[in-house]
């Protein structure tokens, strides 16, 4: 058992132990805040005032939004499958936390000398962290089919298998993109990734992989921004919940902490996107003015800056029409996303990168 | 997965565990009635094999098993089963083929099982160095770098064939889904 | 964070279970069907076109599961690496061409034979009707 202690009280156990509790609380603090900020910010494009009552300019709005969902009863139809009907919040929360896990958000850090060696600023360094994402964000469709499909319900059912067509969809030009930047970059460990991307082309221009290769590094961007919006199921890709066809789509039946699940899975999901485009497209913590070991304010900037476009979409963009949504995503992201790759290659190999 | 983190043997534990999971979620698939039940035990266990290959040191293999199929396979289970919507397999089918009322398939279906088992502990047997550690008989593809280069140089005619594989695959749904639209 | 992630949500579960009210009626207990009764079971047989979208999804995500080996070792292929890649690429786009043809990723109306050759107002009419002369 000395062994289990000593391991406890290691500076580094310490350190990994901290470092995960706070991206825990900093995901559900985030999502809190994210919803806040998509009501502000709507009401702003909208030209009125948002939530303003709760607290001082209704800033405590998320917190009486989750007490009141705590209190709410819960409902369940009776012909639902009782315990699919509660397991696919739950998987739905489980995929969201854990697909944060891989992502780096600092240099190493020795955190002020009280480490004995530097430890990175994530949870989990793993090599083949971008292949992880790629993996969890793919099981996010069984919470969503499994909801469809538990409700018995016929919005929850074509919610459930409309939003897990789209997401599959998607899927293959996320991927392809995926694979054309750790092929730029040669490596699958997102810390690698974002270290590649240190320093200035000719002194001024971030060697961030947006420039990269141009125009091949901005068309993987985009193509991969697309397919993280269409994944996260956020308009104008918002099928699974297009209220004016489907009500609320998969989560129709849903109420109470198990709609607050399925809230909470949505706008972490969205962090996770912003902050692995950060890490991939935008340089992640490297940026001018700021010292390496406080990159991390770099890192939250720019990802405030991707979360304000994910509502800035949201609240200009029409929701497509379904054949429109498949068309765009198989016939024109996918191709676009496959030569993108091969020419990058090329690229590559012609330019000896 | 993190480095320097083992305390305990963790890795015959996390064997275990892992082993425990493929086996337990593979028992549960056939132990189910309800089809919907049977995939999503079917994706526990990819999970479970899945923690294998990661103590095998193999990450990718890891990685693709649940990518190719818990996230793809998995999901056209899931449409099928939804589809042709049988949410519990017939009862009094399940009665006939009971095996004290046909017990021909049930002894033929035993001795595949026997036979299988037997094939493998021959294998088992005829493998060399099973009692070494994995770190020490590390495999040449480890690396999915390593793996490319060994598939696209000594495996390159398998690689290019599995896309007329593919082909075949693709022309083969469209041609069954339409005959069947008709 | 898979363990963090199960706690919170089914802490979520029990917590709200132990303090939210529970008293079901039989309308609370019916599907949402805009205020209607629910009419018959919802697990119906569903279009084919999302088994066929799940299985092409399935093919080419193999593709792109063989495209990262390949892009890990890039570098070292080579041109001939780029080219095998582009060869197993070709053969694959007869395969999209195919589907593509036969209307796999059409889902609207266009993608249904019969569309094509329904009656439908033709612009004489469309004219016809906004001047009111039909009516």
């Amino acid at each position: 058992m000395s062994g289990v202690l000593d391991w406890l009280t290691m500076p580094q156990t310490i350190f990994f132990l901290a470092v995960t509790g706070v991206v825990f609380l900093a995901l559900q603090v985030s999502a809190a805040v994210f919803v806040y900020a998509e009501r502000k910010v709507a009401a702003f494009m909208q030209q009125r005032y948002g939530p303003y009552l709760v607290g001082p300019k209704g800033l405590l709005q998320p917190i009486a939004d989750i007490v009141k969902l705590v209190f709410k009863e819960e409902l369940r139809p009776k012909a639902a499958d009782g315990l699919l009907f509660a397991a696919a919040p739950v998987i739905s929360a489980i995929a969201a936390f854990a697909a944060f896990a891989p992502v780096p958000f600092g240099a190493s850090t020795t955190f002020f000398g009280l480490l004995p060696e530097p430890m990175p600023l994530q949870v989990a360094d793993i090599n083949v962290a971008v292949l992880v994402i790629f993996a969890i964000t793919s099981m996010g469709v069984y919470g969503i089919v499994l909801a469809g499909w538990a409700s018995n319900s016929k919005y929850s059912l074509l919610g459930g298998l409309r939003s897990s067509a789209q997401m599959i969809s998607y899927e293959l030009a996320y991927g392809m993109s995926l694979a054309t930047i750790c092929m730029i970059a040669g490596s699958l460990s997102l810390r690698e990734i974002v270290d590649a991307q240190a320093g200035y082309y000719f002194g001024v221009i971030p060697k961030w992989n947006v420039f990269v290769l141009f125009p091949t590094g901005f068309i993987a961007f985009l193509v991969f921004g697309t397919a993280g919006v269409a994944e996260t199921n956020r308009a104008p890709f918002d099928f699974p919940e297009a209220e004016q066809e489907l009500v609320a789509g998969y989560h129709t039946e849903y109420s109470s902490m198990k709609f607050a699940l399925f809230f909470l899975a949505e706008y972490i999901n969205m962090v996770t996107a912003a902050a692995v485009t950060t890490n991939l497209f935008l340089g992640g913590w490297h940026g001018p003015l700021i010292p390496e070991a406080y990159g991390w304010i770099w890192f939250l900037i720019k990802l405030f800056v991707l979360c304000f476009v994910y509502l800035w979409l949201r609240w200009t963009l029409p929701r497509f029409r379904y054949d429109q949504l498949m068309a765009f995503g198989w016939k024109l992201l996918l191709p676009l996303a496959t030569i993108n790759l091969l020419v990058s290659a090329a690229g590559v190999l012609y330019f000896g990168l | 997965m993190r480095r320097g983190c083992s305390i305990l043997g963790s890795d015959l534990i996390l064997f275990g565990l892992f082993a425990a999971v493929a086996v337990m979620g593979s028992l549960a698939v056939i132990g189910q009635k309800n089809p919907i039940y049977s995939v999503l035990a079917l994706i526990l266990s990819f999970f479970g094999l899945s923690g294998l290959y990661v103590l095998l040191e193999a990450p990718f293999v890891a990685v693709v098993q649940i990518i190719i199929y818990a996230g793809a396979i998995m999901v056209l289970f899931l449409f099928v089963v939804m589809l042709l919507n049988v949410p519990r397999e017939d009862a009094a089918e399940w009665d006939r083929t009971h095996p004290y009322y046909r017990p021909a398939p049930a002894v033929l279906g035993s001795a595949l099982a026997a036979a299988t088992l037997g094939l493998l502990a021959w294998a088992f047997s005829r493998t060399p160095g099973l009692g070494a550690g994995v770190a020490d008989a590390r495999p040449a593809a480890s690396s999915v770098g390593q793996l490319g280069r060994v598939l696209f140089t000594d495996y390159m005619f398998a690689f290019e064939v599995t896309s007329i594989l593919i082909l075949i695959a693709m022309v083969g749904a469209v041609a069954l889904a339409r005959k069947r639209e008709q | 964070m898979v363990a963090l992630g199960a706690v919170v949500g089914l802490g979520g579960l029990v917590i709200s279970g132990l303090v939210g009210p529970s008293n079901p009626t039989p309308e609370k207990e019916a599907a949402y069907e805009c205020g209607m009764p629910p009419v018959g079971d919802a697990r119906e047989r569903q279009s084919v076109k999302f088994y066929l979208i799940a299985m092409i999804f399935l093919l080419f995500d193999i593709e792109v599961a063989f495209l990262y080996p390949w892009a890990m070792a890039m570098r070292d292929l080579g041109w001939p690496g780029l080219l095998q890649i582009t060869l197993f690429f070709a053969i694959l786009v007869v395969g999209y061409a195919y589907i593509w043809r036969k209307g796999v990723l059409d889902w609207g109306p266009e993608s249904d034979p019969d569309y094509k050759h329904a009656p439908r107002p033709g612009p004489a009419v469309i004219k016809r009707y906004r001047y009111g002369t039909r009516h």
